[in-house]
């Protein structure tokens, strides 16, 4: 078979080329069948912005809208909820939104809003995804005379305050998810979208 | 018009006795987003009260080169976001009563009827007074559907020769159709409209039709770079083999 | 490197495995261009199965939502427009590849002896291919899928005695309805492949046991060099390897032209009543099975009904597909390869090969007193191939094989 005159050079050449336009050929094939797999048109329309009348919100209330297949709160926070965020600093976890991931950088507040009134949050546990529930009262005989208004996520005991943030000792690691939205007019707001950088 | 006039007596296509009935070719065009987009506008206005397409999302109208905004603005009449797809109201059962037959969904007609059948289709409605709606269409005889676009075309009639067949019975042949009553537009105007609404059925049958192409011919390059490679690699391994 | 090859060689035949299958398979060295069919099978088949996958991710096997499902996958799903076009080029191109392979073995007598099982095998992949592109059909539940089901289903319910109730069990249902559509999905992607899989690779092993054949129909294995290899064979690897590669990319050329170009091939591949949804009250004016299956239903149709049954056409249809099981032992003639046939033999496989295709064309016309009598003769002409083999194969004259192959 392999007789004298083989161009092992001219071989090794040729092998290669082909062998890299094989590559290629199997790499661009991968790119479609990867691609198929992504959130297909229905799960982005289904996915989209969701917009929200904040007029229906009374003063104290919590509204749940949907947005991607999850909860996402907008509470009506009063002067007085307002006022009993800032008690809350020294038994928080992160009071000061220092976690990147968890809200916008707009979100970055005291408040973790935009407007103070209205806290827009995913009502999703940061612990294990339960979905915590809305106890706005001030210190309920189960929650104890500290609390002053929250969530509490029924599953595990994580507790949070009316600005989403969780407390010391909660099982939960961060605080809860404030989404991406932004204002369309004073009573309207996007959920889903980021507001403009100001 | 004349010309298209002329073009639409000449062919009297027509003959009921013979089951093929000859089609105009319908002027298709994937990349004439002009059009396309007449041809949107026509389809929300006049097709998609009575026929869905439910396969079809509003925003897939993006490839057309028109933005979610113009989307929401313009062609949104029966959904509240541009996401949602192209369905209607109607319940098929009603439409069943009120039409005979639950008119179709659109999104893929021009796949199972072609192209050139639906050009025809829509610009062979003429007046039957046998008929409840008053309207029969050549290329679709007894239709259910009534000619939505009558105020654009105007009526047409039909004008019948006798024949004789090989057994010397007479019939009554449709033989051509004539401009009874002129509609808002002229008959070429008419005639181009209907070729912008097919445009964009035909799209509508396959957004991905421009793309499939020009991917396609990407891929064949490639494959002819990569003969090249194979050609000569197979000759020069071959050299061994005596 | 090293190190770790000689661990796995230790623990796993790897290196056994390659050199036994590729480095130091030797093959004969005059393969010639029919001999591109049986790799570019497996290609297919890789294509298909991996296709296959991804468009089970986005399918729904309801019939409420399975036609939507497909437009969703044509539409919605990013480049599922090229995974449903692929499996549908695919499925033609497999028949396409797989009847080419077969009349490759049928002209160079790679059904005879020792290769009889090799052939059997084969013959069972073409038969299992055949469900599984018929099951395939039914998914996209448009008209043809609907009626193209309704009537095969129905062949079954003209066999004597127990049809009936073999129809109904195989539906699931009086009529194919949402049961029948979940059946047909379990049988598609999981029954039929697996066992495909499994003769595909009792097909190769079989294939490497007793070597391949060649255009001269010689066994190379006769005559050994001092290295104790076949004087007339190259190892598989490098030399079939390149030169399967350059089949490869010469197929994907054609395959893409298609796939891109005309994916529906005229009404062929995907035909234009698939775009209606499943009428089970309205079944169009003219149904044909896809192309792969024209043959068989028009001798199907060319035999008419006996005694007030439908059986004989059934059995008629098939006898056909499965009298290719039966080939190694019609065939008695001395020599392999059609090259050192006689005129007899020629003659028939002229007859043979126009009367496939001209039933395959017949298959998919409508009926008319001409067509029916055309697929009569033709019909007579495909089994007279087959049933009149053991008697002009004996008759015939024949040329002296030579000792060495004759073309590299």
């Amino acid at each position: 078979m392999s007789e004298m005159s083989v161009d092992n050079s001219k071989r090794r050449f040729l092998v290669t080329m082909s062998t890299a336009l094989g590559g290629v050929a199997v790499l661009g094939s991968t790119v479609p069948f990867v691609a198929s797999m992504l959130p297909s048109a229905r799960a982005k329309a289904a996915g989209a912005p969701v917009e929200v009348d904040l007029s229906k919100v009374e003063p104290g209330m919590l509204l749940t809208a949907e947005w991607r297949g999850k909860p996402v709160w907008i509470v009506n926070r009063t002067k007085e909820m307002l006022d009993q965020l800032a008690k809350n600093d020294d038994k928080l976890t992160d009071a000061a939104s220092e976690n990147a991931g968890q809200q916008p950088e707009y979100c970055k507040n005291p408040t973790r809003s935009i407007k103070p009134q209205y806290l827009i949050a995913v009502g999703i546990c940061t612990h294990l995804g339960c979905s915590p529930t809305y106890r706005k009262e001030v210190a309920p005989a189960d929650l104890g005379p500290d609390w002053n208004g929250g969530f509490y996520c029924p599953c595990h005991g994580s507790r949070f305050d009316l600005a989403a943030r969780v407390f010391n000792g909660s099982p939960a690691p961060t605080n809860l998810v404030i989404p991406p939205h932004k204002y369309l007019s004073d009573a309207r707001v996007l959920i889903g979208e980021d507001q403009a950088a100001a | 018009m004349k010309k298209y006039l002329f073009l639409l007596l000449a062919f009297p296509c027509v003959a009921f006795a013979s089951a093929s009935v000859h089609l105009d070719k319908a002027p298709v065009n994937v990349n004439d987003k002009e059009s396309l987009q007449r041809g949107a506008a026509v389809f929300v206005n006049y097709c998609l009260n009575c026929h869905s397409a439910n396969y079809m999302r509003y925003n897939r109208m993006e490839d057309l080169g028109l933005s979610e905004q113009q989307i929401k603005d313009s062609l949104l009449y029966a959904a509240d976001k541009p996401g949602e797809l192209m369905t209607i109201s109607m319940r098929p059962k009603d439409a069943k009563e009120w039409f005979g037959a639950a008119p179709p969904d659109l999104t893929v007609i021009t796949r199972s009827r072609g192209a050139d059948w639906v050009y025809t289709y829509l610009r062979s409605f003429y007046r039957d007074a046998t008929r409840p709606t008053g309207w029969n269409n050549v290329v679709f005889d007894k239709v259910g559907m009534p000619h939505v676009m009558q105020e654009l075309q105007g009526h047409l009639g039909a004008v019948h020769r006798t024949e004789k067949d090989a057994e010397g019975k007479e019939h009554h042949v449709l033989d051509r159709l004539e401009l009874v009553k002129p509609g808002k537009i002229t008959q070429a105007e008419y005639d181009a409209l209907v070729g912008d609404l097919v445009n964009y059925l035909n799209w509508m049958g396959e957004p991905s039709q421009g793309q499939r192409k020009t991917i396609g011919l990407l891929v064949i390059l490639f494959l002819g770079l990569f003969y090249i490679a194979a050609f000569y690699l197979k000759r020069e391994f071959w050299k061994d083999v005596h | 490197m090293q190190k770790l090859l000689t661990w796995v060689d230790e623990r796993f035949p790897l290196t056994a495995t390659y050199k036994a299958h590729l480095a130091e398979y030797y093959a004969p060295k005059n393969f010639n261009f029919w001999y591109f069919f049986g790799s570019l099978a497996l290609l297919v088949l890789v294509l298909q199965i991996v296709t296959g996958i991804f468009l089970t991710i986005h399918y729904k096997p309801d019939a409420a939502m399975a036609f939507a499902s497909v437009e969703y996958i044509m539409r919605d799903v990013d480049w599922g427009w090229l995974m449903r076009y692929l499996h549908s080029t695919g499925a033609s191109a497999f028949f396409i590849v797989v009847y080419l392979h077969m009349f490759r073995g049928l002209i160079y007598g790679s059904h005879r002896q020792p290769r009889e099982l090799l052939w059997i095998f084969g013959v069972l992949i073409y038969l299992v291919l055949m469900g599984e592109a018929f099951f395939g059909y039914l998914l996209p539940w448009g008209q043809m899928s609907y009626w193209g089901a309704q009537v095969i289903v129905n062949l079954f319910a003209a066999v004597p005695f127990i049809g009936e109730d073999l129809s109904l069990w195989i539906r699931g249902d009086y009529v194919v309805s949402d049961a029948t559509l979940n059946r047909f999905f379990a049988f598609h992607v999981i029954a039929f492949p697996l066992v495909l899989l499994g003769l595909v690779a009792a097909h190769l092993v079989a294939l490497h046991e007793v070597g391949s054949n060649n255009p001269d129909g010689i066994e190379i294995k006769k005559l050994k060099g001092a290295d104790g290899h076949p004087l007339d064979g190259i190892p598989f690897h490098p030399y079939y390897t390149v030169k399967d590669v350059l089949g490869v990319v010469v197929f994907l050329i054609v395959f893409c032209a298609i796939l891109f170009f005309a994916p529906e091939m005229g009404g062929y591949f995907i035909e234009a009543n698939n775009f209606i949804p499943a009428d089970p009250y309205k079944t169009p004016e003219h149904i044909a099975p896809v192309w792969y299956f024209t043959p068989y239903y028009a001798i199907l149709r060319a035999v008419p009904p006996m005694f007030g049954s439908q059986f004989p056409g059934v059995a008629a249809m098939g006898i056909a597909v499965l009298i290719f099981f039966a080939l190694p032992w019609l065939d008695k003639s001395p020599v392999k390869s059609v090259r050192y046939r006689g005129p007899k033999f020629k003659i028939a496989l002229a007859v043979f090969v126009v009367s496939f295709i001209a039933l395959g064309i017949l298959g998919v016309l409508p009926v008319t007193p001409l067509y029916t009598w055309l697929s009569r003769l033709f019909s007579v002409g495909f089994f007279a191939f087959f049933f009149l083999m053991p008697w002009y194969t004996r008759n015939d004259t024949y040329k002296a094989v030579p000792e060495r192959v004759t073309d590299k």
